[in-house]
């Protein structure tokens, strides 16, 4: 890497694959708050191997710093493995959901086409509101955004990223691996 | 197993937990009751044959002292505090150990559970306060959970790069009772602590020492901790290297050797941060590149092939971009490396120490080792008590002037004989660091070096000498400043001496009123009649030297600037 590239801001996607324990979240953000990095996202779930987690965080930084972080990540007790990615190695989504007025969406000319050319849909439907959904990267809910806020929105919200990688090999792999790389144990003189 | 009789009964939380200390094979606990960990103080009660308590002043002191006892003995030092203030009073040493891998569990009492969150009296979220300053921490709400939370704890606080843990106990935990059953922790399956010897990384490691012609070793904290002297002592004499060390690799490697070419650093030796900066191949094994080290980064070692060995992969290209790392524990690396190091000689390249070494006896070592006139100096006591003791000794040092001056002049013949707060720079840890020292090794001379600052943040620690009869030799170095600071004062900021002027009790009468004998040294004809006594009694005793005022520590790196430019005036 040359010093150009590390002096580059990127956004990066961090995977944290670990126990599902209390505090541990509180852990990783201690992380990014002490080398003040701004979490642009964040989204936890159970991952598909049963009681392993995942976190996907969004920031904006230096891929020294990133790989810095990461790895620090790595180092607390709970967490099985972190990753980073540039965006262009991830297939990521997220979800916004947008409520207006029913009044609004029936009486007004084009915002159905509106609605069917954002790929939108249309979750629920009352007297009083309607709410929409529109699923994809944040460019496209950001504009979709802009474009309902002239016709009375009442509320929106985006969800944190969900991703997945482009590369094919799978957690369990990288986890096989750092098992084999490690020693279990106890050394002879470990008398404690 | 150490607790077979009571498998299978039913036992309290508290019980619970002697048991589990007894199992990790606790004999010292460091603590200070109060109303949260009562049961457990209860409990302890029955358990006092085989658990030795060691009553302390101020939660600090505890953790401090479990620290000392931790770094002289690799056992894991242990604390039993109370919640909401003596909670929040370990946290001091916690960051301590933290920042210099040593390994604790330190057990803190909470409010019953259903009071969490409560803002109950005493109630302190210790497990969130501590967070950043623990490798690892975790709270008991159920008796049942105590073994379990006990055995992980011993075994992260000991395990890979060692930390300390906290482990918060509520009280209905405490009370609680469960059926006693133990098992050691010797796995997670989120925690690797003992990364593998890579062996194309080794043998690419002893390519570069085998071609070197300007070799150099840094030795840190880490050859200490993974035990990894004698092999450190082959490499470097088998490959005829010049050996470094930082801070708290200080005794690794005997500093009367004449492959030791002595400390890296602001306050560090001249030879060894020159010839940073000079040398072909540097081998760094168990340390950070921390800043005190390394000074300014863009001109530290560019000229070298940096091998970084060290157990913890976020070490790695942290501070300094290395050549070529291995993660490993350093005595296994080093073992495999000496597989395949040669036999060397690197007579001219070490020959090119002398005169760096030379022009710092001239200019420094010797005018402030065997000052003939003016007031005494520090830097002859600590010189004068290396000589009595003949470096067997185990130092401990609190922080400032004194504990550079300590590491300079001491001259270390056993691994393991200095005790110093490295990282955090925690002033008050000498005192009830050298408690846990000598309480850890009952069978060596425990000498403190304290200054005038220090020593007053944890004074009261003469209180546990006196109650638990540790006989700790303690040289107060009484200069009547915050010596380090007025240097830096009087170095960068015009002299203008901001509050770092002390006015000082009578020290001697202090020591006296706890009950230890204690003397004041004020003329140098007197020094060593009085270094004797103190170093010749069997009990804890006490000797105040009073030392010139404003005298500067050297050779000094400003900070920010290269190891180049050491300064010696």
């Amino acid at each position: 890497m040359n010093s150009e590239q590390k002096k580059e801001i990127r956004e990066y996607t961090i995977n944290v694959f670990s126990e599902n324990h209390i505090g541990l979240l509180n852990r990783l953000t201690i992380i990014f708050t002490r080398r003040k990095i701004n979490i642009e996202s964040l989204t936890v779930s159970e991952s598909h191997i049963p009681g392993i987690h995942c976190f996907t965080i969004v920031i904006n930084s230096y891929e020294d710093l990133v790989r810095k972080v990461a790895l620090q990540i790595e180092k607390l007790v709970d967490v099985l493995k972190a990753f980073y990615y540039t965006t262009d190695q991830i297939i990521y989504q997220e979800i916004a959901l947008y409520k207006l007025p029913t009044g609004e969406v029936t009486g007004s000319i084009g915002l159905e086409t509106l609605i069917r050319d954002y790929g939108a849909r249309v979750l629920e439907v009352t007297p009083e509101y309607t709410v929409i959904e529109k699923t994809g990267h944040k460019t496209e809910t950001q504009e979709l955004l802009e474009k309902l806020k002239k016709h009375k929105l009442l509320e929106f919200i985006r969800s944190g990223r969900v991703a997945i990688t482009k590369p094919m090999k799978e957690l369990t792999v990288h986890l096989e691996e750092k098992e084999m790389a490690f020693n279990y144990i106890l050394k002879e003189d470990e008398s404690y | 197993m150490a607790t077979a009789s009571k498998t299978g009964c039913t036992v309290t939380g508290s019980e619970a937990l002697m048991l589990s200390l007894l199992e990790e094979g606790v004999d010292v606990i460091f603590g200070y009751p109060g109303g949260a960990i009562m049961p457990v103080y209860d409990a302890l009660y029955d358990y006092r044959d085989r658990l030795r308590h060691i009553l302390v002043r101020h939660e600090q002191g505890a953790a401090h002292a479990a620290d000392g006892y931790a770094r002289v003995t690799e056992k894991v030092g242990v604390c039993l505090v109370t919640s909401g203030p003596g909670a929040t009073n370990l946290i001091t040493g916690l960051a301590n150990a933290m920042i210099d891998s040593v390994p604790m569990v330190c057990i803190t009492g909470q409010v019953a559970s259903p009071l969490l969150g409560s803002d109950a009296f005493q109630e302190t979220d210790v497990v969130g306060i501590s967070m950043p300053v623990t490798k690892w921490n975790a709270q008991i709400t159920s008796a049942e959970d105590v073994p379990r939370v006990i055995a992980r704890a011993f075994y992260l606080a000991k395990t890979g790069r060692p930390g300390p843990v906290l482990v918060d106990i509520t009280k209905d935990a405490q009370f609680g009772e469960t059926t006693w059953s133990y098992r050691k922790c010797t796995r997670l399956r989120s925690y690797f602590p003992y990364p593998k010897v890579k062996l194309n990384e080794i043998q690419e490691a002893a390519r570069l020492i085998n071609q070197s012609r300007k070799p150099l070793i840094l030795a840190g904290h880490g050859v200490l901790i993974s035990g990894a002297q004698d092999q450190l002592m082959e490499l470097a004499t088998r490959a005829d290297i010049p050996v470094a060390s930082t801070l708290l690799g200080l005794s690794a490697f005997p500093s009367g050797h004449r492959l030791f070419a002595g400390m890296l650093g602001m306050h560090g030796n001249f030879a060894p941060n020159v010839k940073t900066n000079e040398c072909d191949v540097l081998i760094a094994v168990g340390l950070r590149f921390d800043d005190r080290i390394t000074g300014r980064l863009e001109s530290y070692a560019r000229q070298a092939k940096i091998i970084h060995i060290d157990i913890d992969p976020a070490e790695i290209n942290k501070n300094v971009p290395v050549t070529l790392s291995v993660v490993a524990d350093a005595r296994e690396a080093l073992s495999t490396l000496l597989s395949y190091v040669k036999e060397n000689r690197h007579t001219g390249w070490i020959d090119t120490f002398g005169s760096f070494r030379t022009e710092e006896e001239e200019t420094v070592i010797r005018p402030n080792r065997k000052p003939v006139n003016g007031q005494i100096k520090m830097d002859e006591v600590v010189h004068r008590v290396s000589e009595m003791t003949q470096g067997e000794a185990v130092v401990v040092t609190d922080v400032g002037q004194h504990q550079m001056v300590a590491a300079r002049y001491y001259m270390f013949q056993r691994p393991g004989s200095f005790v110093t707060s490295g990282g955090l720079g925690t002033m008050g840890f000498g005192l009830p660091a050298s408690i846990g020292a000598k309480i850890g090794r009952p069978d060596r001379d425990v000498v403190l070096f304290v200054g005038d600052g220090g020593f007053q943040m944890t004074i009261q620690e003469l209180g546990t000498i006196t109650q638990s009869k540790v006989p700790v030799k303690i040289i107060l170095l009484n200069n009547q400043f915050l010596g380090m600071v007025r240097q830096w004062q009087d170095m960068f900021f015009r002299k203008r001496y901001s509050f770092t002027e002390l006015q000082n009790p009578d020290f001697v009468n202090v020591a006296n009123a706890y009950g230890i004998h204690a003397e004041r040294c004020i003329i140098r004809e007197d020094l060593d009649e009085k270094l004797d006594r103190l170093l010749a009694s069997d009990d804890s005793s006490f000797l105040e030297v009073m030392v010139e005022p404003e005298h500067n520590v050297f050779p000094m790196i400003p900070t920010g600037e290269s190891v180049s430019n050491v300064r010696l005036e």
